[in-house]
């Protein structure tokens, strides 16, 4: 017997890894939820049908969007983070110990449920002491915040489907209203290489730009995504993502896979395509 | 009829087994199925193409409907609690004008509110019917006209026994219903015929805690586009009659102008769309309210706007109002609906109903999802922290009776000159100028041009309202009755 998990990354392209055996099958308000165990990955969690995240190289991206603001911020003490029910940007957050208060906005709850339960890896600090986790949606939740957070942390699914809100220019613009005045806004940022994902990638960076003063665009590898090639935004009302104190992050001693200061300023020089499309 | 029967789709069922039966078609349309026509064929699907067929035999023809055709006019009219309902293909426009020239002959009279679709205007410089207007409340801060009270219908009939129908909003675009119960009993005991305009309002049918429909409160014929708010696709409607009305005669006139090649797409969606409500009404219209009411509150809440409901009710010009239309009032943030419209559409790409000098009115169906209500709430937010402003030096009142001079069709087929709108105080109009939507003429033909109005124009132009109606496409002129 063979059972396969495939993802289509295009209407003709199409990434498979071969599943061990299927742990979780779930249907919440919301989506689909799939947990399963693969023999080269790990175990993977699903959404929709699309893959979230995989125990083998989750890391590089919650790395990647928790490290960089963190490294810039000064001082960041109070975040929010929207969406991430699976926990592994909470995770990497709970590693500062000037972080003081997590607001975690899961629009479903379920996901929080089956990841505690199956997903031990990232939902290890979901109970830390520091966390609050709202089911809610994100773009309501943010809407009614003033002035409160140093760093909000976009960890959503794709905008085609629940996420779709959180790709827009009114949710960038309550994320603005909602940080304070040297706050930072780091998102998923979707893909460059396929159409469809460079398009919303194009879309999401348009919306941003009409919102914040500094934004920029950082990438990272992601094996597991389509095309693997992966962007980040990092919008901010006063911080560039250059204004990083290497030394004092670095004496922090976080232990990471993925990040470190040298790649934190590499992984903002972009590809020729990639620049064009933002410019675009 | 058996009670299971409106799970029944005749049409639908006839067009089903005409494409499996491979009949081979020598007769129009002429891209056969699409084979005729590949792109549009890939873009729109091959059953959509294939169900765009002809009238013929086993699929029965609208002008004279004696098969299915008949079977699922009858169910609708089942469904809508009428004696008949008939398909109508050419918009609800088409529904208004045919009930409107089978009520009122060249020269009769007909009693209607002055804030109609140009629709109902437009039948009357068809028809020749002279319109006597009704008195509507006026809410001078929403800069809207509301419905008309019972008593002013009375008066009206009175001082006009001659007239032969009174035409009632039901509702109007904003949501505000008469009290079309009393209304229906007034005509009556006048011998006069009621005809409702429900183009906002095929939902009254199937949803509870909404307004009275018309055929439920007694009405003889009313238009109703069920593309709007029932489901089925654009530009499809019925026109709705009591057993009071001649149905035979009421076919001859819409065959008047209605077209000869009824679209089967159209009647298809039609057919669903009845079926459907029938079954699912109730939950779909639950569904939307409780997802209006939540918009409505968290639009309140923002600070600023004004997303009103049911609180105008004054039981007179306010009967009752439709609560799945969220209307909301924008002249407190320094914006003209206008200008909220323009920005949701260029900056957050969110495509409202419309917006006027004082309100934005955006529509709320059960095919709608959570989220993209949380972003027309949040969007909404943003504009007023981005964009607010003071108010003064804003246009204070939309909303300008006008005087009739001659009736419309006198005053469209008269002798005319072009002059530049700012020329035309104290002219006699013989054209429309009107936003659209929603429509409802600014000035209608045979009306005097006063200064007010032209300022009213001017300011909704310069707000960003498209104005249409005039000969000239850019309305800076407009015809003038000759002197």
């Amino acid at each position: 017997m063979e059972l396969w998990y495939s993802e289509n990354h295009t209407p003709n392209v199409k990434f498979s890894i071969k599943i061990d055996k299927q742990i979780v099958s779930v249907q919440s308000d919301f989506q689909r939820i799939d947990i399963f165990d693969s023999f080269d990955f790990g175990r993977i969690l699903t959404l929709d049908g699309f893959l979230m995240i995989t125990e083998k190289d989750e890391f590089i991206y919650h790395e990647m969007i928790t490290h960089v603001p963190m490294a810039v911020h000064p001082n960041a003490q109070n975040i929010l983070v929207i969406g991430a029910g699976d926990g592994g940007t909470v995770r990497e957050l709970c590693k500062y110990k000037c972080v003081k208060s997590i607001d975690l906005v899961e629009i479903d709850k379920k996901v929080v449920e089956v990841c505690k339960k199956h997903f031990n890896q990232t939902a290890c600090k979901l109970n830390d002491k520091r966390v609050k986790i709202y089911y809610e949606d994100g773009l309501k939740f943010v809407r009614n915040k003033t002035d409160l957070y140093d760093l909000i942390i976009v960890d959503s699914t794709d905008p085609f489907g629940p996420g779709e809100g959180l790709f827009t220019r009114e949710f960038y613009g309550s994320c603005f209203k909602a940080l304070k005045d040297d706050g930072i806004l780091v998102n998923q940022h979707e893909s460059p290489y396929y159409p469809q994902d460079a398009k919303a990638m194009q879309r999401a960076h348009k919306n941003i730009k009409a919102v914040f003063p500094l934004h920029k665009v950082y990438q990272a590898h992601i094996p597991t995504y389509p095309s693997g090639h992966w962007l980040f935004g990092f919008a901010s009302k006063k911080y560039s993502p250059y204004y990083l104190n290497k030394e004092k992050w670095n004496k922090l001693k976080i232990k990471t896979g993925y990040y470190n200061t040298e790649l934190h300023e590499g992984a903002f020089k972009l590809p020729n395509y990639v620049k064009e499309l933002l410019n675009g | 009829m058996k009670e299971r029967d409106f799970f029944k789709a005749p049409l639908f069922d006839a067009l089903k087994k005409h494409l499996s039966n491979r009949v081979v078609p020598f007769d129009v349309p002429g891209h056969k199925g699409g084979r005729g026509n590949r792109e549009l064929t890939e873009f729109l699907g091959e059953t959509c193409m294939k169900c765009d067929v002809n009238s013929m035999k086993p699929l029965d023809n609208l002008c004279n409907p004696e098969g299915v055709i008949k079977e699922a006019q009858a169910l609708a009219a089942e469904a809508f609690g009428a004696k008949e309902a008939f398909f109508i293909v050419n918009g609800t426009t088409a529904a208004v004008q045919a009930m409107i020239m089978y009520a009122v002959k060249p020269k009769e009279k007909i009693i209607l509110p002055r804030n109609v679709h140009r629709s109902v205007i437009n039948a009357l410089v068809v028809g020749g019917g002279i319109p006597v207007y009704l008195d509507t409340g006026i809410n001078e801060k929403l800069g809207i006209a509301l419905g008309v009270s019972a008593e002013e219908v009375e008066r009206k009939i009175k001082q006009n026994p001659d007239a032969k129908a009174v035409l009632i909003n039901n509702p109007t675009y904003y949501g505000i219903c008469s009290d079309i119960k009393r209304i229906s009993e007034i005509t009556k005991k006048h011998n006069m015929l009621l005809l409702a305009d429900e183009a906002h309002g095929a939902h009254f049918y199937f949803g509870d805690n909404l307004p009275l429909s018309a055929m439920a409160a007694g009405v003889d014929l009313s238009a109703v586009s069920m593309h709007k708010t029932g489901g089925s696709l654009t530009q499809s409607s019925v026109l709705l009659a009591r057993e009071t009305v001649n149905a035979d005669y009421l076919r001859q006139i819409i065959n008047l102008t209605q077209t000869t090649s009824a679209s089967y797409l159209l009647m298809l969606s039609l057919d669903l769309a009845r079926k459907n409500l029938q079954q699912n009404g109730k939950e779909i219209f639950k569904k939307t309210l409780e997802f209006v009411n939540y918009a409505r509150d968290e639009i309140n809440g923002l600070g600023g706007y004004y997303a009103f409901a049911d609180e105008l009710i004054d039981n007179k010009y306010v009967f009752d109002f439709d609560k799945t239309k969220l209307s909301v009032y924008t002249r407190d943030i320094g914006l003209a609906g206008r200008e909220v419209y323009d920005i949701l559409r260029d900056d957050y790409n969110i495509q409202i109903e419309f917006g006027d000098i004082a309100n934005i009115l955006a529509i709320i169906s059960a095919g709608d999802r959570a989220l993209e209500i949380e972003r027309l709430i949040s969007a909404l937010f943003e504009i007023k922290r981005l964009y607010s402003k003071d108010k003064s030096g804003m246009f204070e009142s939309e909303y300008i009776v006008p005087k009739v001079v001659l009736p419309p069709q006198q005053a469209f087929y008269s002798d005319k000159i072009s002059l530049k709108r700012e020329e035309c105080a104290g002219k006699i109009c013989s054209e429309f100028v009107m936003c659209y939507p929603p429509g409802i003429p600014i000035l209608a033909p045979g009306e005097e041009i006063t200064d007010k109005i032209l300022e009213y124009i001017s300011y909704a132009k310069d707000k960003g309202c498209q104005l249409l109606g005039t000969e000239d496409i850019k309305a800076d002129y407009i015809k003038v009755l000759k002197e």
